[in-house]
């Protein structure tokens, strides 16, 4: 079985967040692998396992996202694939999808497998558009997967509990965390990836024109933002004392 | 006018919500219509016409209700390219924003997701959008027509105006390959006590519980305030409790008139999603953390130990 799993590198989500003073992106900060892909490729090693095949990591970005693919190949993903150009900075949602599809196309994977959503934009819009391109049906926030045969099941998450649902691959998969405990990189597998490939494409060689963007931005403003109220060391009394007080205010109790 | 288009989710034969929410907005903006898909939708389609959609285009087809989005991204593209719309608004919903992503690439148009608010200027639709976690507010003008905007469930309230909208029954245009990904069944798991989403208390935790065998001291403490349990990203990615318990960006979106965070840091991926608390209390450990810039009260101090003491002088109070 063919597996493709994408991948992103994002700023760190553990690190403290940070705005220069002119409300540009601290540049300094951590990049990682997104910690929501590690649940994927931990389900796409899973399923190798399990059927055989290859593991072939797709990202975009620039240069340095390089990092974010070997570490996927040195949990033990097969080889990678790199999008970068610099037309695609600052690309959108459906400008990435295309990019992606492009690549992914180019593999006739059986399964493609995506995080729900990414730590830093969060909007999941890419999965569903990249479906679409590679027309293919989508099974979505998936807590469990199992493949048997041309058959994908899976367990969708809901709001009260979860669907089974069910399509022939090729098919998409979005994976949320929890799926999947990922593994560590051992050292063999760190070395390893060293030596693995990870293929470099720009958009000339996809094949796509970067078309008009769905939006323009037109300004940027600080949100409204919340004024700190008061805090209170806790002595073991009055921290339960300004609760009390704010709830009967509140008229909660 | 400009044609305002709703798409309305329907999950196991009901309206949600956020639909009717749209319908608000779309109001606003122009002539409000709806499309409505799926079983359940005949019934949905009164309940939007009292919220001011004109027209309902509606379909039964037991397939929206069986295959996940392409179905309906397959009959809305469809209908818009017969009726034109200006603007079709979806509700940023999983169900809702995996029909919305295929539908703008099938179109090629685009989308705006996660918008707060959608406004007409210049002829065309602005939106403004959360940005760097919801510390900036980006206004995105949509290039593309139709614009397709995805707003967040609660950023505009719902409001009955009582009309009856016109009911066009349209045909199901579904592809032959597009009953691909099958919900074969549904299972429900435990229900939590109160709904997040209509509760007035909120108690939430986060990674400063320690773990999951704390959680049961924050039931504790909802119980006696007849409160609703939420919880950080973090937590629910360590397994602790389950994502129904979400609040943030990609969970609930809540406005309860307390909130009180519990060992929770306030990175802003949760805070996007209950900032409009009317008051929000924080306890953490750390005065530096996030939450306490934003809380009407921060106590710092060992939420292990206060919430126990708060949820006895709670019950004290309330016995009395």
């Amino acid at each position: 079985m063919k597996i493709v799993v994408t991948v992103k590198q994002v700023p760190d989500p553990n690190a403290t967040q940070g705005l220069e003073s002119d409300n540009t992106i601290a540049r300094d900060r951590e990049v990682v692998l997104d910690p929501g892909d590690e649940y994927g490729i931990e389900e796409g090693l899973v399923l190798k396992e399990a059927q055989g095949g290859e593991v072939i990591l797709v990202s975009m970005g620039p240069e340095r996202a390089r990092d974010a693919i070997r570490k996927g190949l040195s949990m033990g993903a097969d080889r990678g694939i790199l999008i970068t150009d610099e037309q695609l900075a600052g690309a959108d949602a459906l400008l990435t999808a295309k990019a992606l599809a492009a690549a992914i196309k180019a593999e006739s994977p059986d399964l493609v497998i995506c995080a729900t959503e990414s730590y830093d934009g969060s909007t999941g819009m890419v999965p569903p558009m990249l479906a679409e391109l590679l027309d293919m049906p989508q099974l979505t926030t998936a807590k469990q997967v199992e493949v048997s045969g041309s058959k994908v099941t899976i367990h969708r998450q809901t709001e009260d509990g979860y669907q089974v649902v069910e399509a022939e691959t090729p098919a998409l998969v979005t994976v949320t965390a929890g799926i999947a405990e990922p593994r560590y990189a051992s050292l063999k597998g760190i070395m390893a990836a060293r030596s693995k490939e990870v293929k470099q494409v720009g958009l000339s060689d996809l094949g796509i024109e970067k078309g008009e963007a769905a939006e323009t931005v037109l300004a940027v403003n600080d949100a409204e933002a919340r004024q700190a109220g008061e805090v209170v060391e806790d002595d073991g009394s009055v921290g339960v004392e300004k609760i009390m007080a704010v709830l009967q205010t509140a008229k909660v109790v | 006018m400009a044609g305002i288009w709703v798409y309305a989710e329907i999950g196991q034969e009901k309206l949600a919500p956020i639909s009717l929410e749209l319908l608000a907005k779309a109001r606003e903006l122009g002539d409000a219509e709806a499309v409505a898909l799926g079983p359940g939708a005949g019934a949905a389609a009164a309940e939007l016409g009292k919220h001011g959609a004109k027209t309902v285009y509606v379909s039964e087809d037991a397939a929206f209700g069986e295959f996940i989005a392409e179905p309906a991204a397959d009959t809305m593209e469809a209908l818009v390219k017969q009726h034109s719309p200006d603007l079709v608004l979806f509700g940023f919903t999983t169900d809702s924003r995996e029909v919305a992503g295929r539908l703008a690439a099938r179109l090629g148009c685009g989308l705006i997701s996660n918008a707060l608010d959608v406004k007409s200027q210049d002829g065309g639709f602005v939106a403004r959008v959360p940005y760097f976690g919801g510390a900036k507010i980006a206004d995105y003008k949509a290039n593309a027509k139709p614009a397709i905007v995805l707003l967040r469930p609660k950023s505009v309230e719902a409001s009955e105006v009582g009309g009856e909208a016109k009911v066009e029954q349209v045909q199901a245009t579904i592809g032959a390959n597009s009953k691909r990904a099958r919900i074969l069944e549904r299972k429900v798991e435990a229900a939590e006590a109160v709904k997040l989403e209509d509760a007035t208390v909120i108690v939430s935790g986060g990674r400063g519980m320690g773990g999951p065998e704390n959680f049961p001291i924050l039931e504790d403490l909802a119980g006696a305030l007849g409160a609703a349990v939420g919880a950080s990203r973090a937590v629910v990615d360590a397994g602790w409790v389950p994502y129904s318990m979400q609040v943030g960006q990609t969970g609930k979106t809540v406005r309860p008139g307390v909130y009180i965070a519990v060992g929770i840091s306030g990175a802003m991926q949760h805070t996007v999603g209950m900032k409009a608390s009317k008051v929000i209390i924080a306890i953490n450990k750390d005065s530096e953390a996030p939450i306490m810039k934003m809380a009407d009260l921060g106590v710092v101090g060992d939420a292990l130990k206060i919430v126990p003491k708060l949820t006895e002088a709670v019950k004290a109070k309330k016995g009395k």
